[in-house]
């Protein structure tokens, strides 16, 4: 029974169905229970939260990885997974600490003042849920002293920081020099993105890291996660 | 299942029909003042008895007719010529259904080339930095042979986009000769290619032979005559107004077996034709209406495309320049006129005037590809790789042509916009924005593999350097890797045994290619 589910729930993130209204890329999947479904039905059954995580979430989006690199999914396709994985963490979470398990990592995620565009920091943040990640995300055309707030009562491992145009990039430098002032500053490891920035940018504003596409940005959140070093 | 062919709903038109009125009126006065030089006398022979006025030209070298059309012999044969015209393959599903009053496109090759151009990629080094090494494409020209043209067209018999197949290369081993071209150079393109093959041919002598060939392929006369897999191509009109006299008569013979001919003229503005757009296009318009007419004259019924390759001439050398604008505004008001008379039209389009695959390549052939696709010609004798004015055929750029007609194609689907489509996008819209991150993302999954999103340029490179060739060449390779239906056996040796002057070693059944 439990290995069963977690077939199931392997099977539907790789097939990217959060709910059992998604379609999922086979035919005749709608109706079917989505991971959402699933998750809880496992829940119910007293199947293992790391069992779940580990045999399920992680080890689909490990096919959904190779897929993609064999240019059989797209970026749509990690997405729908990945937020199927979000999901599923979402139901989990209360469990997590009785279980043991711990979340890779907690992110808060912000495109800067001035800035109302999010499509890239909304693909980062279901691409870092995907990974195991808990994101808080803060919104668009944040202020940096509630971005500082923010980081002071949520203190996370990461912040990522966003935005698409030339004249609101320089609110990510204003950002970081405010949690300079109030002590923040080395608390948590700063990644930056979006169209107008560069990793020499990143570093030039005293960042740790640059993601020049979401998947990029997953990448070098885990190489961060693993090494101390540098902007990645 | 004929194949699909890609209809143009809207076809773009630049003439307004007063201005097709106009040209049609004045092509039909030119057809009796000045008429037409007829240097044929069968075909002067026959316009006499028909009712036209014909009188013999004195004091010329050779015989010359003065042939004055008048406008009812005109109009019946546009009456008689079929509406429709079908091109048959070796393969059904391959068959192309023109039919003149529907703007239906198909992509087709051509045309004959005197010169292959191969590709090479050697390394250069950096003289500055020795650890820099690019590697950049060299074009190398030589003279093209019969394996060059079973090689093109095995290979595009493997491009998607390429609906038919004109002959791309003019066979000129040491063993190729008049009495034996024609059919060595149908037999390399009907074995190697199962898609329609058109041709023109160099001695009449080999028609019946040609002729006997397709039927074999067939199935015998009456399968031929239902399924005809060739077809021909003659310049009976020389711009401007001449009937020629070898492929005057090349033309009626092939009119009086009944299988399809596109009479085209190609007339030059500002040499062979007047060089404002209003004189080029009453004159090609007189020339094609005086080729139909003769072929309905001699086979009342036998099917024609109105064939178009107009060009203007170059100001610096008055050679052609297939790449002016002009050109192509010449074209798309040919298909408009072919359309006005109901009759399927070949057009011409993607010829270019530089050398070498390369940017001025692309901009030339892509920008009449694109316009004259858009008006809805039914052959587009589109220039698959060649080069120069069309004197130089590459097939690297054959699989660069592809790609832009992949997009063309692509661009020409019809619009898919129907009060269900817009009941299921509004539903998504209301779901999409009571989220929290108001994104369609996963509404695009679907719709990506229903192939309704088009695909990446198909040699696009890592964005830091133009790797366009290079991809191309690796392409080119898997398609020539790929196998090809060749004639089967027993029909090739049928083929061998009856028809005569066929080069041993194009037999792929005893070790040739």
């Amino acid at each position: 029974m439990s290995e069963d589910i977690i077939e199931l729930i392997k099977k539907n993130v790789i097939q990217g169905r959060v709910t059992q209204d998604d379609e999922g890329i086979d035919e005749g999947m709608v109706g079917q229970p989505g991971v959402t479904e699933l998750i809880k039905e496992a829940l119910a059954s007293n199947v293992g939260v790391s069992d779940i995580i580990n045999k399920g979430l992680t080890a689909s989006m490990g096919v959904v990885g190779q897929k993609f690199e064999n240019e059989e999914y797209y970026i749509p396709d990690m997405l729908a997974s990945a937020e199927a994985v979000g999901a599923a963490m979402e139901i989990l979470k209360p469990h997590l600490a009785k279980s043991g398990v711990k979340p890779k990592g907690k992110i808060l995620i912000a495109t800067v003042k001035g800035d109302l565009h999010d499509i890239g920091k909304n693909i980062v943040s279901i691409l870092l849920r995907g990974a195991g990640y808990l994101v808080k995300d803060l919104g668009n055309d944040v202020e940096s002293r509630d971005i500082v707030e923010a980081v002071r009562k949520e203190k996370p491992d990461f912040l990522g920081l966003s935005a698409l145009l030339t004249s609101t990039m320089v609110n990510m430098e204003d950002t970081i020099k405010a949690l300079k002032e109030n002590g923040l500053r080395d608390k948590v490891k700063i990644i930056i993105g979006g169209a107008p920035v560069s990793k020499e940018y990143a570093e030039s504003i005293g960042a740790d890291g640059y993601g020049a596409d979401g998947l990029h940005a997953v990448s070098v959140i885990e190489a961060l996660n693993n090494h101390d070093s540098g902007v990645t | 299942m004929p194949r699909e062919g890609i209809l143009v709903n809207n076809p773009i038109e630049r003439l307004s029909g007063e201005q097709v009125r106009q040209i049609h009126d004045a092509s039909i006065e030119i057809l009796t003042d000045p008429g037409l030089l007829c240097f044929n006398k069968k075909a002067a022979e026959i316009f006499q008895s028909r009712g036209a006025e014909v009188t013999s030209v004195s004091g010329s070298d050779i015989p010359c007719w003065h042939v004055k059309i008048p406008e009812k012999l005109v109009m019946d044969a546009i009456d008689s010529a079929p509406k429709t015209v079908t091109l048959g393959a070796r393969n059904p599903d391959n068959t192309l259904v023109m039919k003149g009053d529907e703007a239906k496109v198909f992509f087709i090759t051509g045309s004959e080339t005197n010169t292959c151009l191969d590709v090479d990629f050697p390394t250069y080094v950096n003289k500055s930095d020795p650890e820099k090494e690019i590697r950049v494409p060299e074009f190398q020209p030589r003279r093209g042979m019969v394996a060059d043209l079973c090689d093109s067209a095995h290979v595009c018999e493997h491009l998607e986009t390429v609906d038919g197949y004109i002959r791309t290369v003019n066979i000129q081993d040491k063993d190729i000769n008049e009495d034996n071209k024609d059919v060595n150079k149908f037999f390399a393109c009907l074995n190697n290619t199962t898609k329609h093959v058109m041709s023109g041919l160099t001695n009449l002598k080999q028609l019946d032979n040609v002729v006997k060939m397709a039927e074999i392929i067939a199935g015998g006369p009456d399968k031929l005559e239902e399924n005809p897999l060739i077809s021909f191509i003659t310049c009976l009109v020389k711009s401007p107004l001449q009937f020629v006299d070898d492929t005057t008569e090349t033309f009626m013979e092939v009119c009086k077996r009944g299988l399809p001919i596109v009479v085209s003229s190609s007339p030059q503005a500002g040499t062979s034709a007047p060089i404002k757009e209003a004189g080029i296009m009453a004159q090609i318009n007189a020339e094609v209406l005086a080729g139909i007419t003769l072929g309905q004259l001699v086979n009342k019924g036998t099917p024609v495309l109105y064939g178009s390759v107009p060009v203007r001439a170059r100001m610096d050398t008055l050679g052609d320049s297939y790449g002016s604008i002009e050109t192509s505004q010449y074209n798309i008001d040919c298909v408009q006129m072919a359309r006005f008379y109901g009759l399927p039209n070949y057009s011409t389009s993607g010829v270019c005037d530089t050398k070498i695959p390369g940017q001025q390549s692309s901009i030339e052939r892509l920008f009449s590809d694109i316009v004259a696709a858009l008006s809805g010609p039914q052959f587009l004798h589109c220039a698959f790789g060649l080069l120069d004015c069309n004197s130089v055929f590459c097939l690297l750029q054959a699989v660069l042509d592809d790609a832009h007609f992949q997009m063309i194609k692509f661009f020409l689907k019809s619009p898919r916009i129907n009060e269900q489509e817009l009941d299921t996008v509004k539903k998504q819209i209301r779901e999409v924005v009571a989220t929290p991150q108001k994104m369609f993302i996963n509404y695009i999954r679907p719709v990506m593999r229903s192939g309704e999103i088009s695909p990446p340029y198909p040699f696009e490179g890592d964005g830091h350097s133009d790797s366009v060739f290079a991809l191309a060449n690796q392409r080119l390779q898997e398609l020539r890797a790929r196998l090809v239906e060749h004639i089967d056996p027993d029909t090739t040796a049928r083929i061998f045994r009856e028809i005569p002057g066929l080069l041993p070693r194009l037999n792929v059944y005893k070790g040739g290619k």
